[in-house]
């Protein structure tokens, strides 16, 4: 086997980050400014008078929410720094949403005890799959802002998934729900070999890490 | 047959600067057999840390050429376009595979003086179409063909004076030009955006069941497409390359 | 807003990943996309390339016809959206 030819002078992306935000940025990402808008597939077109938020499965109670309830449920700002899998971290973004804890209120959960796991839906096919402990208790919210604007279409407008101790594929665009299920059920790209839980501290990019 | 591409190291024998943002690498390639008119390589790129970042690009020379160029656009807060453009000098080596493409592809042994030819091109998406002209120049073949052309000006039209010779040198062959942002003083073309009027005026009529290649941004190529099988073009007579958003 | 077409290519950007794991010129096979019945060229699929793997979507019906990671030394694909799937030995 040969080496590996090195492309003379070439340096790529900027991919050092500022030491002073060094702890910040989880191992093996660097900091940008920008924020790149990755998709798998076209960006979804709804209309806010047909959509919904729906919390369904092995529960005793669907729940189900259109976007006038949903805008009246309580509202908290959040200040987050975001981490991509492709290696790029965000600092500092800040959103404007429901907290999950707030919809999960609405569930007996304590009477079901293992039903332990979700899998967030979206408009467009995408699904990615979470502990439900990972999204109570002040970890997970709902937004529908960003930077103080409404939530843009590319960027999973009009409502995503936020959960910023995770790898961001986990925070799901343009999410409509939750399947509440008691056996845990890899989603789209968990079942093409990422992590199905996904530590950026633990650096668990992909299965097996 | 079965065929796995290798990755393969090229030496840039020339830099040609085809307008301020666009330069062709001529490439010295000595593992290369040959190519269609219309496919791309894939040019990888590797830092001294490993990193490594990969972009396709269409070849502009044709088959019959000696060398293999591609013809780059500097995409600004790219990554591969600003080392190709600014870094990469004679001499150096680059690391590229193909020649990849079996649909977007044109021979002229394999295509007939009445089926006439449509091309249609956005910006660096000229560069497979260019590469099909000269490969028709030097076939000697006559096979009726138009080329429209979408450039921001008359100093982004890329090929600009090759252009201009091949079409004198052959009545077979026309080219209109479409300038979308800025026109010299005098310019008698068109100056704006491919619409279905200007393709209405253009193009061969669909009972002679033209071919059509259509390649440059994402946006360009959907519309013309669009607009050409409204105007009565076989969908599978029209074949499309997507270069992604403008200026990449 | 981003036009959502820029953020789209289409199946020719593949070929060069897709001869990775078949050795053939893959923009000229054929699908049978398991969404829709149609019949499409690899080439006229569009060609979404996320970042953290490639989604090739039917133009028709948006179902992701081929989904492609390569990760550590491995290739993933998801094939649920091929019906059938036809690779030619020489291109025409």
């Amino acid at each position: 086997m040969g080496e590996q030819f090195i492309s003379r002078g070439f340096v790529g992306r900027a991919r050092e980050t500022d030491s002073e935000r060094k702890d910040r940025v989880p191992p093996g990402q660097y900091e940008t400014t920008e924020f790149p808008v990755l998709s798998a597939g076209p960006t979804p077109n709804i209309s806010l008078d047909r959509w919904d938020f729906s919390i369904y499965g092995e529960i005793a109670e669907d729940l189900k929410w259109n976007w006038n309830e949903f805008r009246e449920l309580p509202r908290e700002k959040v200040q987050a720094d975001i981490h991509c899998v492709t290696k790029w971290s965000k600092l500092d973004t800040v959103w404007k949403g429901v907290s999950v804890e707030t919809l999960l209120q609405a569930v007996d959960l304590d009477s079901q005890p293992d039903v332990r796991f979700l899998v967030a839906f979206c408009d467009g096919g995408y699904t990615t799959n979470l502990p439900i402990v990972d999204v109570r208790n002040g970890k997970a919210w709902i937004v529908d802002e960003y930077n103080g604007r409404p939530l843009a279409p590319e960027h999973g407008g009009p409502v995503r998934l936020l959960v910023p101790h995770l790898y961001f594929w986990k925070s799901a665009k343009w999410v409509r729900g939750f399947k509440l299920v008691k056996d845990d059920r890899s989603g789209f790209w968990e079942t093409a070999g990422y992590h199905n839980y996904g530590d950026p501290w633990k650096e668990q990019r992909y299965a097996g890490d | 047959m079965a065929k796995q591409l290798k990755w393969q190291l090229g030496t840039v024998v020339e830099i040609r600067q085809e307008t301020p943002i666009v330069k062709s690498l001529v490439l010295d390639l000595p593992d290369w057999t040959t190519h269609q008119a219309g496919q791309h390589v894939d040019v990888r790129l590797t830092a001294e840390d490993g990193y490594q970042a990969q972009r396709s690009y269409s070849i502009s020379s044709s088959p019959e050429d000696g060398h293999v160029s591609i013809t780059v656009e500097a995409v600004a807060n790219g990554e591969v376009s600003p080392y190709l453009t600014e870094v990469l000098s004679v001499g150096d080596q680059l690391e590229l595979r193909g020649p990849i493409g079996g649909y977007f592809v044109w021979s002229a042994a394999a295509s007939n003086d009445n089926t006439p030819l449509l091309l249609v091109a956005g910006g660096s998406g000229i560069a497979p179409l260019m590469a099909m002209l000269r490969h028709r120049a030097a076939s000697a073949t006559m096979v009726p063909t138009r080329l429209i052309y979408s450039s921001r000006g008359f100093d982004e039209i890329i090929f600009r004076d090759e252009l201009e010779r091949l079409s004198m040198a052959d009545r077979s062959l026309e080219i209109f030009h479409t300038l979308t942002r800025q026109q010299p003083d005098g310019w008698a073309g068109y100056s704006r955006r491919i619409d279905r009027e200007m393709l209405s005026e253009i193009v061969w009529s669909p009972e002679k069941k033209p071919l059509a290649y259509a390649c440059g941004p994402t946006a360009l190529v959907e519309s013309v497409a669009t607009h050409l099988q409204n105007l009565g073009y076989e969908p599978g007579n029209i074949k499309t390359e997507r270069f992604g958003p403008t200026g990449v | 807003m981003i036009d959502d077409r820029s953020l789209r290519l289409d199946g020719n950007a593949a070929g060069g990943l897709l001869n990775e794991v078949f050795p053939f010129e893959m923009t000229a096979a054929e699908v049978v996309c398991a969404g829709c019945s149609t019949t499409k060229l690899i080439a006229e699929l569009m060609l979404y390339g996320h970042g953290m793997g490639s989604v090739l979507r039917c133009p028709g019906c948006d179902t992701a016809v081929l989904r492609i990671t390569h990760i550590r030394e491995s290739y993933r694909l998801d094939l649920s959206g091929v019906t059938s799937l036809q690779i030619f030995e020489r291109a025409s």
